[in-house]
């Protein structure tokens, strides 16, 4: 398990504000390869900005600023020159699952396509391999020329997680993904993240405390923009936090 | 029933009031719609009744003749025809792109809301004024001399707003989500546009363009000067010719002309307004094909 311990994402000091608006302030933590790495927090913790900075949508979002050390790899992801290279090695699940306007098939072909993979065949399996690791395949098989937005909630966002892993992320970023999601639905992508994870680095952002618990190998509580604990996810959810909001937090007790 | 539950169902007071009220502003919204829809029933009945005697093939066949006392209007239907495709061709790649610039690509500072503003206004300049400003550019300046491809730049600019506003408001409809899922993939801004953003637009798009051509189609003023004439006996044959046009010819035959049969002002504009007419139903036609392969 030497690769256990190979860091991912480095964050030193990470500050984000929107104008004069500080969204989350002295954050320092690491993530490490092939680990799914649980975020829990109330609303407005600075959750999402966390992962937008990741890949670099402060680019794409006015008034958005990042200060301080996020290395992806190694490398601080501000010195990437070709940003689109950057965000196609880290894959996005929002929390309401956005089907592009185009059928199922599409979806999940769009970023081969970018990608420059050409040609029926191939396309043909990454759309299926994409599927059926997102426990889709089943389902969609006969239907893959139908509109994405036609699947129901919980299809929909198995659909994103199919797109995202077209990809073939290193880093697959999980924003509450499972809002919109019936349990049932839920529990299925749980069991594929906990498959995902022997490929891929995994970072959850997770309304859900418990499911943190169940998926996180280590887990942080992010709250009104400051990162309070950082810990193996047994130990946080086993009494030993060294925060008493944690405590709190977990325990139900605010939040 | 028993009474109880008659009682149950009968209205209280406010109940009813609110009810009357309802009746009230129904009957006054209807009357307002009525209101709006007569003038235009009207308009077009009384085109028709007077206009249609006029109409025959030789009608859209034939020159005017005598002083425009006789004959049809073919020159100034061909004319109009070139001098809105001209115009179409100018100011939609252009207003499109400027659009996308400035919806897709320019960041919200105090200059892009400087040119928003700065175009909107343009769109209220009235069009005496643009046809000055041709007059000026476009045959004096450039020395295009009064020709179609003067007019037509002079109607492209000042439909110019209206197409960079309505491409604009379609690419705004668009939601920002898919944007986003997109940029994530790894997609460029252009592929972003090119792939999601404008297929779902096009036709919030082609309705700005339905609207240029309309009001193309039908404008006096910034062509009077710039390169449509009175009579002209033979067909443009490049943009540097002069040429007739519907919405001039049907000035003239109304006003400028004495001792013309009543029913022939009435026939140019018939047929003015049925080009109109169909020139917009072939966009709408296309829209209302795109708009039910849309994608959500
Ligand atoms: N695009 C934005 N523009 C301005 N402020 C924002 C934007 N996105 C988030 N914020 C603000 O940043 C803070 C953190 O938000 P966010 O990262 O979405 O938190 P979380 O995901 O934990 O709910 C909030 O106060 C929010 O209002
Ligand atoms: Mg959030």
């Amino acid at each position: 398990m030497v690769s256990k311990d190979r860091i991912k994402l480095e964050v030193k000091d990470l500050e984000i504000r929107y104008g004069s608006h500080v969204a989350l302030q002295g954050a320092t933590l690491n993530i490490r390869e092939n680990e799914i790495f649980g975020i829990i927090g109330p609303a407005n913790s600075g959750k999402t900005s966390f992962l937008r900075a990741i890949n670099r949508m402060d680019e794409m979002t006015s008034g958005m600023r990042v200060k301080g050390t996020l290395e992806f790899n190694g490398k601080d992801v501000s010195q990437w020159r070709n940003l689109y290279a950057l965000r196609s090695r880290i894959g996005v699940v929002f929390p309401l699952p956005v089907g592009l306007p185009m059928s199922v098939y599409d979806n999940v072909a769009f970023a081969a396509k970018l990608r420059g993979v050409k040609g029926k065949a191939n396309l043909d399996e990454v759309v299926e391999r994409c599927l059926t690791r997102a426990a889709l395949w089943d389902e969609v098989k006969d239907r893959l020329d139908s509109l994405g937005s036609l699947l129901s909630g919980g299809q929909q966002q198995r659909l994103t997680i199919a797109r995202a892993l077209s990809q073939d992320p290193e880093l697959l970023l999980l924003d509450e993904f499972s809002i919109a999601v019936d349990p049932v639905t839920t529990m299925r992508i749980e069991e594929v993240l906990k498959d995902l994870k022997k490929e891929m680095t995994i970072v959850l952002v997770t309304n859900l405390v418990q499911q943190a618990r169940r998926l996180a190998d280590r887990t942080a509580l992010f709250l009104a923009g400051e990162v309070v604990e950082v810990g193996k996810t047994k130990r946080l959810f086993g009494g030993a936090a060294t925060d008493q909001r944690t405590t709190d937090y977990i325990e139900g007790r605010f939040g | 029933m028993s009474d109880a539950i008659k009682n149950g169902f009968q209205a209280a007071p406010l109940d009813r009031r609110n009810q009357r009220n309802q009746r009230v502003f129904r009957l006054l919204f209807l009357t307002m719609t009525v209101i709006l829809i007569v003038p235009v029933v009207v308009i077009l009945a009384l085109l028709t009744i007077k206009g249609a005697p006029a109409l025959s093939w030789g009608f859209f066949t034939e020159s005017p003749k005598n002083g425009l006392t006789e004959g049809g209007i073919f020159p100034a239907l061909v004319g109009t025809l070139w001098l809105v495709a001209v115009a179409l061709v100018a100011s939609v790649p252009l207003g499109v792109a400027a659009a996308i610039y400035l919806s897709e690509y320019a960041k919200d500072n105090l200059l892009t809301r400087l040119i928003n503003l700065a175009i909107i206004n343009l769109a209220g300049v009235p069009s005496i004024v643009h046809a000055l400003f041709g007059l000026g550019a476009f045959v004096l300046f450039f020395k295009f001399g009064t020709s179609i491809l003067a007019a037509s730049l002079t109607l492209a600019i000042m439909t110019l707003p209206v197409v960079i506003v309505s491409t604009r408001e379609a690419l705004q409809s668009v939601p920002q989500s898919f944007r986003l899922a997109c940029w994530s993939l790894g997609a460029t801004r252009w592929q972003t546009i090119r792939k999601v953003v404008l297929p779902n637009s096009i036709s919030g798009i082609l309705t700005g363009v339905i609207l240029e051509v309309s009001r193309t189609v039908g404008e006096t003023a910034p062509i009077m000067f710039t390169g449509a004439v009175f009579f002209l006996p033979f067909l443009p044959q490049s943009v540097m010719d002069q040429t007739m046009a519907m919405s001039l010819h049907l000035y003239n035959v109304a006003t400028q002309v004495p001792d013309i049969p009543e029913a022939l002002p009435f026939g140019v504009a018939l047929s003015l307004i049925l080009m109109v007419l169909l020139l917009n139903s072939v966009s709408i036609a296309f829209r209302v094909h795109l708009r039910r392969v849309k994608k959500w």
